[in-house]
């Protein structure tokens, strides 16, 4: 030990001499942050020597990067907070250098400053409860919107394209024919397997012909539409919307005074709730073919006595109700797509969050107005 | 004393005979230099020229149809996949956007390499990128989202994840556009820190000349017409001193030698 040396202390990368009042730090070998990390407790164990201030050594230091930055620094910021003298002289002159760089917060602080505390629970609440206020208000807005500017629309005096409109269109009903068939058609089938295994055994297999008529043109079709097209293109209305959030698209339609509403809502609530009705219609039509090939490969029922049960269970009120529901599911799915995505964020991960939130509230909401509908069938006893 | 391992490279980066190209249209072909570890090279060029299209064969992100690109001594696209990943780990890349992971906090996105990558505890990593954030001034911006960032701090958030492995190269695809003078001036004199502090090598695409003036050390430049190298050195020896008709008007601001001769570039001379 060298004469008038008080005390030594030493950790990875440095040791310490304290000669009375003042601490040299020797700094040693290599310091590599992605394998060597930093150690939190280097600083205070440096100056728990009860030096008055630290020097530096640096002639035995090897490659470094900035896991001695970040060991200089936490160490420069436990000094001043202690009244301990910093003489950096001694350091490497880059080192220095990026030192200078730095505020005098600790890195620590660094990486959490800007971290808000919790609010109590009281505030968030109220919060929450303004946000979903203004989220309510928003929808508001846009049903108000939709009643006004559809009206004009009608009238050939909104300001939407009408390619936009036939594009929409499209997209929403003639596009989404192959999965509308596919479903319905299954679900038709799934119908008839359902009533053939109980109607065989009461010798009245003809009537699964009225169940799959009356499940599908009163319910089923019109709800497993709406299911599908609240995926599919509830789901990509509020992606799409939300993607030129993000690109500042909107914002360029905005500046240039075209209404947003006309321009990018409207088109797609007026085609999705216009298509949905077409839809509705063709889904039941493959559901009762569903059912009728079932029906007919588990009970070998005839193709024309099958639609003449159906026929004759159906009644016109019964088709207006599954075109009401449809017709109202689609405004639904429609407004909720849009409205989600008026309402993202800037981001990447917006995009995604709109669209799932519109494809689940669209579904909730469908099902729940679907029941809403069923009430008011029964107290108009259709 | 050495400052840090990344000086001990030399060259860092080689170029030799690369052609890259989409498909059938070539973009560049035949380039050909030496990055000196430890320098600022700059890769210049107009719009269209083929500088970020450079910059992703060098970064791994599109494969060369010819020539090679060594790092250090090492053929980097010659290397296995894993190798390849291991060399890009000695890569910092700040996107011309910023290209932040927006669901992310800016703390998050620096972190984010040090948690896939390294096996250091949660503190250190939370150290190492307060660290990082720090030295491009981003103190107390940690906890922000990315959307909430303005141009020059997207630039500089983009900076610190460029650094969170300490890398040996860092490429800068043109980091100053975007910002106005002083941003852009500031950025520049924090690049030279970096280089001063880190002794990092870095790359710099850009056609911003305030930018490659100052902070270059040496450089090509690249023709959008001749798909290849017009001119190698230093931004401002080209400018003084180069004699080839595009470079003199990329240097000087000039109009293009073809727009030069045709009536219609007179006429468009504000009055």
């Amino acid at each position: 030990m060298t004469t008038g040396v008080d005390a030594r202390l030493n950790g990875r990368g440095w040791n310490c001499a304290v000669d009375g009042a003042t601490c040299k730090v020797s700094l040693t070998g290599d310091w590599v942050a992605r394998t060597d990390g930093v150690d939190p407790q280097a600083a205070s164990r440096i100056l728990s020597s009860g030096a008055k201030a630290l020097s530096f050594d640096s002639g035995g230091l090897g490659h470094w990067d900035s896991a001695l930055i970040a060991f200089l620094v936490a160490l420069r910021a436990a000094a001043t907070d202690g009244g301990v003298r910093f003489e950096d002289a001694g350091l490497p002159a880059p080192a220095r250098h990026l030192m200078g760089l730095m505020a005098s917060t600790s890195t620590t602080e660094a990486a959490t400053a800007g971290v808000s505390r919790a609010a109590p629970l009281v505030e968030r609440l109220g919060l929450w409860t303004l946000a979903r206020g203004a989220e309510l208000n928003q929808g508001s807005a846009l049903i108000g919107n939709l009643v006004l500017r559809g009206g004009l629309a009608v009238r050939g005096k909104a300001a939407m394209r009408g390619r936009d409109l036939v594009e929409a269109m499209y997209d929403a009903g003639i596009a989404a024919l192959p999965i509308v068939a596919v479903v319905n058609v299954l679900v038709g089938g799934i119908l008839a397997f359902i009533g053939a295994t109980e109607l065989r055994t009461l010798g009245a297999g003809i009537y699964v012909a009225n169940l799959v008529a009356l499940g599908m043109v009163r319910e089923m079709a019109a709800l497993m539409t709406a299911i599908i097209m609240a995926g599919r293109t509830g789901g990509a209305y509020a992606a799409t919307i939300a993607a030129m959030q993000g690109g500042e698209e909107i914002d360029a339609v905005r500046v240039f005074g075209i209404p947003v509403f006309d321009y990018l809502v409207l088109p797609k609530i007026l085609a999705l709730t216009a298509m949905m009705p077409v839809l509705y219609l063709y889904g039941s039509a493959v559901g009762i073919l569903g059912g009728l090939l079932v029906g007919a490969a588990t009970l070998g029922v005839s193709p024309v006595s099958f639609f003449i049960q159906a026929r004759g269970a159906l009644s016109d009120s019964q088709l207006f109700f599954g075109l009401s529901k449809s017709f109202a599911f689609g405004a639904l799915i429609a407004i909720f797509g849009c409205q989600f995505g008026l309402r993202a964020g800037r981001g990447a991960a917006d995009v995604g969050k709109a669209a799932t939130s519109a494809v689940v509230a669209a579904i909730v909401g469908v099902i729940a107005l679907d029941a809403l509908f069923d009430v008011c069938a029964d107290i108009l006893r259709i | 004393m050495d400052p840090s391992p990344q000086r001990a490279l030399s060259p860092a980066l080689s170029v030799d005979k690369l052609t890259v190209a989409f498909g059938e249209k070539v973009i560049q072909q035949d380039v050909s230099f030496t990055v000196a570890a430890g320098s600022i090279f700059a890769v210049m060029g107009g719009s269209g020229s083929g500088k970020s299209t450079l910059l992703q064969a060098m970064i791994g992100l599109l494969p060369p149809t010819a020539g090679t690109i060594r790092v250090g001594e090492e053929d980097y696209w010659a290397a296995s996949d894993d190798r390849r990943a291991q060399i890009d780990r000695g890569f910092g890349v700040l996107f011309q956007s910023g290209a932040m992971w927006t669901a992310m906090t800016v703390t998050e996105n620096v972190a984010l390499p040090l948690r896939m990558l390294t096996a250091l505890n949660g503190p250190a990593i939370k150290t190492l990128a307060g660290v990082k954030l720090s030295l491009v001034g981003l103190a107390g911006s940690g906890d922000l989202m990315p959307a909430a960032l303005s141009g020059g701090m997207t630039k500089r958030a983009g900076l610190a994840r460029a650094l969170a492995l300490d890398p040996a190269i860092l490429f800068l695809d043109e980091p100053s556009s975007g910002l106005d003078p002083m941003t852009a001036r500031r950025l520049d004199d924090l690049i030279l820190d970096l280089r001063e502090g880190f002794g990092v090598t870095i790359v710099l695409v850009s056609h911003d000349l305030p930018s490659l003036f100052d902070v270059c050390d040496d450089g090509v430049f690249l023709d959008g017409e001749t798909h290849t190298v017009i001119a190698h050195g230093a931004p401002k020896s080209l400018r003084d001193e180069c004699t080839h008709p595009t470079v003199r008007a990329f240097m000087h601001r000039e109009r293009a030698p073809a727009d030069a001769d045709a009536p219609t570039a007179r006429a468009r001379r504000p009055s």
